[in-house]
């Protein structure tokens, strides 16, 4: 691929020749790499290689049996063909993914690839040389010869609209191998930087490419690394916060098991740009397998002189600790992440000072989520200009987003800023699956806000998603249709936000238990209610609107002061739903099921049992072949009767 | 007793350690002992010099350590918003009411325990839950009900022999 | 540099925080987790000001100060914001406040009236916790607890005691022990500063009002009472008399009033106890001793001591405190003198401290199956007992105490305040090392509200250094210095709580320094007004040594006056 030859060849010219010498014969063995690159990259390879999607997406959709069955397949049929075990390349969806590349041939992707179908597939490549069109997902575009008739991968709907950037080599790169990753131009950045530039001239780059922080903030990051950097202190700490802990968001667990040295190498030139000599990556101890990666990354980088002392020669030391998250999403907040890190609870601290001046145990300290380390290198590769040159006038490159929810094609997508949400919703996510009609998406997390149908043509754009009381978020897109109900969707996350408040400060501890009580109150069942409580109710309401102002200006960190987002949003654009849950105590969505009382219809039920077997409190009684009965008292209303009644003889009203 | 000295193991490994290597030393602490006991927790704090209220202070802050031992086999469900809009309240439900206990109960046969967890962050194929560690996506009650019989098939036959 | 506040032109310090700004102008902002001389911790969010250009509220105990800066200090969205604050604080808290004990210094409750809440906007929500009140000293109610986190902090950074923190997250947090565990067999020292800085009744001293009651209307009982050295000078506040003022004279008459038969003072045994610790001093100095010799009249220090440092114990003093010797020769002496059958006293002292309620439970602080003092009450339970008894202070002549226990010093007096039992100390110790008056007496390099103090001195031939630290945190700085091999002290006065007795936890709740200040200068003031000013020369002590004891570290001096220690378990420290 000539981008990745130019990469090497652009980044390694202006280094003292000693030190190109060194790098290229650790990495290839001698200065001439051209041949030994295009083969450890893959572009010219002499086996069969079997590429197979093991990220965690993956294995939970069923890789390792896929992983196993090609195995098999291969030592039966006695192949010249090497397994390899990649990150995700995004659609989730399609999940398993099994990948087979020839020599000479293009690389062809098939989809739902479970252990069973797995030998049917190697097969119409190995023995048929016909791919089985109908699990082909597409074939890559670059190297080898082109199968006949097989789609382009990159114009499948899923990727047409996506500008891979930060994800590039996801899902193409082997995450345990650093050579795969020299050879695609990787570190050859960090060596630029380290030897032909001083750090005012890196946050200077950084600064002019206008990248903003990816973990929802949006604070320029060229201007925090600055900060840092005119900060004076012996020790000073650059910290990765992969704490991810946005319920609905992987685009961090995928980034680093896919591409870890990628997002290494952002570090380290960040560490570089503000004289920082230690960085900790804190990443969330439900990520195992990245951690695996990550730590192998760092090992191999420290094997091939990379990180150590005096790298290269370059007089820059480095050292990259990995921290494990202990289960508290509050710690993805910078001081309390920092307090973390210190062992201490992740409880945030009053700021000013800022971590750029006073930060990780009193250091200057600079803080910044995977994705937007994951940009560095090609800004530097490329330069500040091209990485402009994408995006809108406010919000420059890519943005990487995790589209889950009610959506067909699920999975991580990478776009320009700009793209509007429809596009991403139906055009690259295929609208709303099962036919249902789309209702409104949820970006941002539990710190954002719902869109409705109305605003889709919104562009990604960190001040235009403002305009409609969302935010940019971390990259969460949550896809709803109109079986949710958006005063459930506020509940569960005013829920997630007081089970993880940490609980220092007065208006969020108590506030968002209030504000969750009030929520409560008017998704709960009809039966039972006392007068006492029908006043709660109605108070409540009244109570939220003021409970959100206060919260929101006072509390001390983000979680608090974002908190009543998700209500107010609802509220915004969903006024209705709350005004049928409160007034006609209904919930329009059918999806509070608390508030639904199930009857059996006794003209259309059989009899079958189905129902009562299922009941998880044995509220349903009757005799087999004869209608049965629902015990209004027992009943809890989990609607699981009315989920298996192939009669429709359940009734929710 | 085997406590004390699966705890000196890991304190072994971190000789001259400081207050900010609280957390890992907690986390291999569980990963030996599969809870935080009160002696262990004692140890933790002499040897780092630190007060024992401020070892229990920071492991109780944090979702992932548990002072209790769990089940041979753990169920995590997620509860992230993916999970949550597929329907994983419901799963919670089955499979409390399945296996008779609440999340973050101790086992009474010492078999199973159910534990949420806020995100596993494999959104798209949600909803999703881990049994010791094994991903299962996609769950629905009938998927995780056959998953608990499968279980308690192989205990028992495990148990006959 | 220049900022404006409420529309006022304003001049500021760098390095200030509008809080700080704002006191200094007299503006009064309400805190409920703000601590002098401690960094912000920023938690309780009621101190938030309006500042131009800032989208939220600003906290102004935490915000710093900046040029041009232009603050509102109650605009209707800050009034509001610290409103609803109080309400959520109120939704969590019991409706006890006509029960509670920490009436009328509550702070919740003046933030509610001066806030004008008048109706309760939130339900109760949140499980009752259960009361723990294993300790003899301190009483904790968590349900009253607003997590503001001072006790932690005072416990963990004043103290460095740390028995307590946060424990959980969210609303489901609370305040406790490490693993649970009730306070009694933590490593908690019962120096009461934790009551002292918390704004709600989640901390109180344990009551020790009604039995001091039943015993004075049980006829059968013969009660007596001694009173330390800071009450008289400290009492008067908790009936709204400036700080400082000595009711020493109303006092006493006060006391017999309610029904003692007899009234002590505490200060007398303080002189008697500086007879027996210079002697001992001077022992160690001549017969090669351990040294240096830490001060024993604080209880909270000993249990310190004893839990974290058992192999210090020999450095300890083997005094027991002023109060313990008292309650010894109540008991021996003076019941043999009025012909009393010991058992039938019930010996009461009123105390600034909460760790004297645990004191006076240690094994060794009785004999013959009764034990020497039957009950301690705080400063402040002594102004409810005088509440109850309707007895108006102001009303009252001044009486002398009874003999042969009311004749003190001001060396005795002194023991109140940090610095003044090492005072009383070396003007004994010179006296009785070398004959002479220790020059003017005063030492001035021991006084003061400074957490170490250190001085060295010329005992005849000898140079001295002596050391009065005062906080648990600087004595525990200083057992580290000396463990590892400082040698030049000699003698060292530990006082648990910061400034000393005078900022004990049983102490009227001072709004601020100033009043501990106060304190002390009315301690110092005896000191400089009165003419008996040495222990050595208590002609009453001496009288005691004649006629009972013999003589200093003799046999029953020995069998009454002293003590033993040993190594405490904790279940937080094992």
């Amino acid at each position: 691929m000539p981008q990745n030859r130019d990469l090497i060849a652009s980044n390694l010219a202006g280094l003292p020749a000693s030190v190109r010498a060194a790098f290229l014969t650790r990495v290839f063995g001698s200065e001439n790499y051209a041949e030994k690159a295009a083969a450890m990259r893959r572009e010219t390879i002499s086996r069969a290689v079997v590429y197979i999607g093991a990220g965690t997406c993956g294995l939970a959709a069923g890789a390792a049996k896929t992983i196993e069955a090609a195995k098999r397949y291969i030592k039966e049929n006695k192949l010249e063909a090497d397994i390899l075990e990649v990150g995700c390349i995004g659609y989730c969806a399609a999940e398993p993914l099994l990948d087979v590349q020839l020599p000479g041939q293009a690389r062809v992707s098939f989809q739902r690839a479970s252990g069973d179908v797995t030998p049917g597939l190697l097969d119409s490549v190995f023995r048929d040389q016909a791919p089985s069109k109908d699990y082909v997902l597409g074939q890559f575009e670059d190297g080898g010869k082109k199968w006949p008739k097989l789609p382009l991968l990159s114009e499948h709907p899923f990727f047409a609209k996506q500008l891979r950037f930060v994800l590039k080599h996801v899902g193409i790169v082997d995450p345990n191998s650093i050579q795969d990753h020299i050879a695609r131009g990787g570190y050859g950045a960090f060596l630029k930087v380290i030897h032909t530039m001083t750090p005012v001239q890196a946050c200077d780059a950084v600064e002019a490419s206008g990248l903003r922080g990816r973990g929802g903030g949006g604070f320029p990051t060229g201007k925090k690394w600055k900060i840092a950097l005119s900060s004076d202190a012996d020790q000073k700490y650059i910290i990765c916060n992969a704490d991810e802990g946005d319920p609905g968001a992987f685009m961090d667990r995928s980034a680093i098991e896919g591409d870890p040295h990628r997002i290494l190498e952002g570090i380290a030139i960040g560490a570089y740009a503000i004289h920082a000599s230690k960085a900790y990556v804190y990443i969330r101890a439900e990520y195992p397998l990245a951690i695996k990666n990550l730590k192998k990354a760092i090992s191999d980088a420290k094997a091939y002189g990379l990180l150590g002392e005096n790298i290269y020669g370059s007089g820059f030391d480095l050292d990259v600790i990995i921290k494990m998250g202990a289960g508290a999403f509050v710690c993805g907040e910078e001081t309390a992440l920092m307090n973390s890190i210190e062992g201490r609870r992740g409880m945030p601290k009053p700021r000013p000072p800022y971590p750029a001046v006073r930060g990780l145990f009193g250091k200057p300290t600079v803080i910044n989520n995977v994705e937007t380390f994951g940009n560095i290198s090609e800004i530097i590769s490329q330069g500040p200009a091209a990485f402009a040159s994408v995006g809108t006038r406010g919000s420059k490159g890519t943005k990487v987003f995790a589209l889950s929810g009610k959506v067909n094609r699920t999975g991580l997508v990478e776009i320009p800023m700009g793209t509007t949400l429809k596009e991403i919703v139906f055009d690259i996510g295929g609208g709303i699956e099962n036919g249902f009609a789309f209702k409104a998406v949820q970006i941002g997390g539990p710190s954002g806000g719902c869109i409705p149908m109305s605003h889709m043509d919104i562009e990604v754009d960190y001040e235009s998603l403002k305009t409609v009381g969302a935010i940019m978020g971390s990259g969460g897109l949550v896809v709803m249709d109109e079986k949710t109900c958006m005063v459930d969707v506020a509940k569960f996350f005013m829920e997630f936000i007081k089970k993880e408040s940490c609980g220092k400060c007065i208006p969020c501890r108590e506030g968002t238990l209030r504000m969750l009580e009030i929520l409560k109150g008017i998704t709960r069942p009809r039966r039972g209610e006392k007068e006492a409580d029908t006043l709660a109710r109605f108070s409540g309401i009244m109570n939220l609107e003021n409970l959100s102002q206060v919260i929101r200006e006072t509390s001390l960190c983000g979680l608090g002061q974002t908190a009543p987002n998700p209500v107010l949003s609802t509220l915004r654009w969903f006024r209705d739903e709350y005004e049928a849950h409160i007034f006609e105590r209904r919930c329009p969505a059918g999806a509070c099921t608390e508030m639904l009382e199930f009857t059996i219809d006794p003209v259309k039920c059989k009899g079958c049992t189905l129902c009562a077997k299922g009941c998880p409190t044995q509220a349903i009684v009757g005799n087999p072949k004869t209608p049965h009965y629902i015990i209004a008292e027992k009943c809890i209303s989990c609607g699981s009767c009315r989920t298996v009644c192939k009669f429709k003889a359940v009734n929710a009203a | 007793m085997s406590v004390p000295s699966k705890v000196e193991k890991v304190l072994e490994n971190h000789s001259f350690a400081k207050r900010d290597k609280l957390i890992p030393i907690l986390q291999e602490v569980q990963a030996a002992d599969g809870y935080i006991s009160k002696l262990a927790a004692l140890k933790v704090a002499k040897h780092l010099n630190i007060p024992a209220s401020k070892v229990y202070g920071v492991a109780t802050f944090y979702n992932q350590f548990r002072f209790k031992p769990v089940g041979r086999y753990h169920i995590m469900i997620c509860r992230g918003t993916a999970c949550h809009v597929k329907g994983s309240a419901g799963v919670l439900k089955m499979c409390e009411e399945v296996l008779g206990i609440k999340a973050g109960d101790t086992p009474r046969d010492g078999l199973f325990s159910i534990e949420t967890v806020a995100c596993i962050g494999a959104c798209g194929l949600a909803p999703v839950i881990s049994i010791n560690g094994e991903f299962h996506a996609k769950i629905t009650s009938d998927k995780l009900r056959k998953l608990v019989e499968d279980i308690r098939k192989t205990e028992a036959q495990n148990a006959a022999k | 540099m220049k900022l404006t506040i409420n529309g006022n032109p304003v001049e500021a310090q760098p390095g200030d925080t509008i809080l700080a700004v704002l006191r200094r102008q007299g503006i009064h902002v309400p805190t409920l987790c703000h601590m002098e001389g401690l960094l912000p911790s920023g938690a309780c969010r009621i101190c938030v000001v309006e500042v131009e250009g800032q989208n939220n509220l600003i906290p102004s105990c935490s915000f710093p100060a900046a040029e041009g800066m232009k603050i509102i200090t109650s605009s209707p969205k800050v009034i509001n914001a610290r409103k609803t604050i109080v309400e959520l604080l109120l939704g969590s808290h019991p409706d006890d406040c006509l029960y509670c004990a920490k009436q009328p210094t509550c702070e919740l409750s003046r933030l509610s009236s001066d806030y004008g809440v008048r109706s309760r906007r939130f339900p109760v929500a949140k499980k009752k916790k259960p009361l723990d009140i294993s300790s003899p000293s301190i009483s904790r109610d968590p349900d009253k607890c607003i997590l503001c986190g001072k006790c932690v902090r005072v416990c963990e950074e004043t103290q460095t005691v740390a028995c307590i923190d946060f424990v959980k997250r969210g609303s489901d947090s609370f305040i406790g022990c490490a693993f649970d565990s009730s306070l009694n067999v933590s490593s908690c020292v019962n120096c009461g500063q934790c009551i002292n800085v918390c704004p709600t009744g989640a901390l109180t001293e344990k009551d020790d009002i009604q039995p001091v009651m039943d015993a004075l209307f049980d006829k059968d009982k013969y009660v007596v009472v001694q009173h330390a050295p800071s009450i008289s000078v400290s009492l008067a506040e908790e009936f709204g008399l400036p700080p400082g003022t000595d009711v020493n004279g109303v006092m006493t008459a006060a006391m017999r009033k309610m029904g003692f038969k007899a009234v002590f003072d505490t200060s007398f045994s303080a002189d008697l106890t500086i007879m027996e610790e210079a002697s001992e001093l001077a022992h160690r100095v001549k017969n090669g001793g351990v040294l240096p010799m830490f001060t024993s009249c604080s209880p909270g220090w000993i249990k310190f001591i004893e839990t974290f440092y058992p192999e210090m114990l020999p450095h300890l003093s083997t005094c027991k405190s002023p109060q313990q010797m008292l309650g010894a020769m109540i008991k021996t002496y003076y019941a043999k003198k009025q012909g009393i059958n010991p058992a039938k006293i019930y010996s009461v002292s009123v105390m600034p401290c909460t760790a004297k309620k645990f004191e006076v439970t240690r094994p060794e602080m009785g004999r013959e199956g009764y034990a020497d003092i039957d009950a301690v009450v705080t400063t402040r339970e002594f102004a409810q007992l005088l509440r109850i008894h309707g007895i108006d202070l102001k009303t009252l002549q001044p009486e002398e105490p009874d003999l042969p226990f009311g004749d003190r010093s001001t060396a005795g007096k002194l023991f109140g305040a940090s610095g003044g039992v090492m005072e009383a100390a070396l003007r004994t110790a010179h006296f009785l090392l070398t004959g002479k008056e220790l020059g003017a007496l005063k030492v001035e390099a021991v006084r003061g509200q400074a957490g170490v103090k250190e001085a060295r001195l010329k005992v005849g031939a000898l140079e001295v250094g002596v050391a009065a630290v005062s906080g648990l945190g600087n004595a525990r700085k200083l057992v580290e210095e000396i463990k590892n091999g400082r040698k030049d002290l000699h003698f060292i006065e530990v006082m648990t709580c910061p400034g000393g007795c005078i900022n004990g936890g049983g102490q009227p709740i001072a709004k601020n320094k100033a009043a501990v200040i106060e304190r002390m200068r009315a301690l110092y003031n005896i000191d400089a007004t009165e003419k008996l000013r040495t222990s050595h020369a208590n002609k009453a002590v001496q009288a005691l040594y004649k006629d009972f004891l013999g003589k200093p570290l003799g046999e029953k001096s020995h069998h009454l006056l002293h003590t033993k220690y040993a190594r405490r378990k904790a279940a937080d420290v094992g």
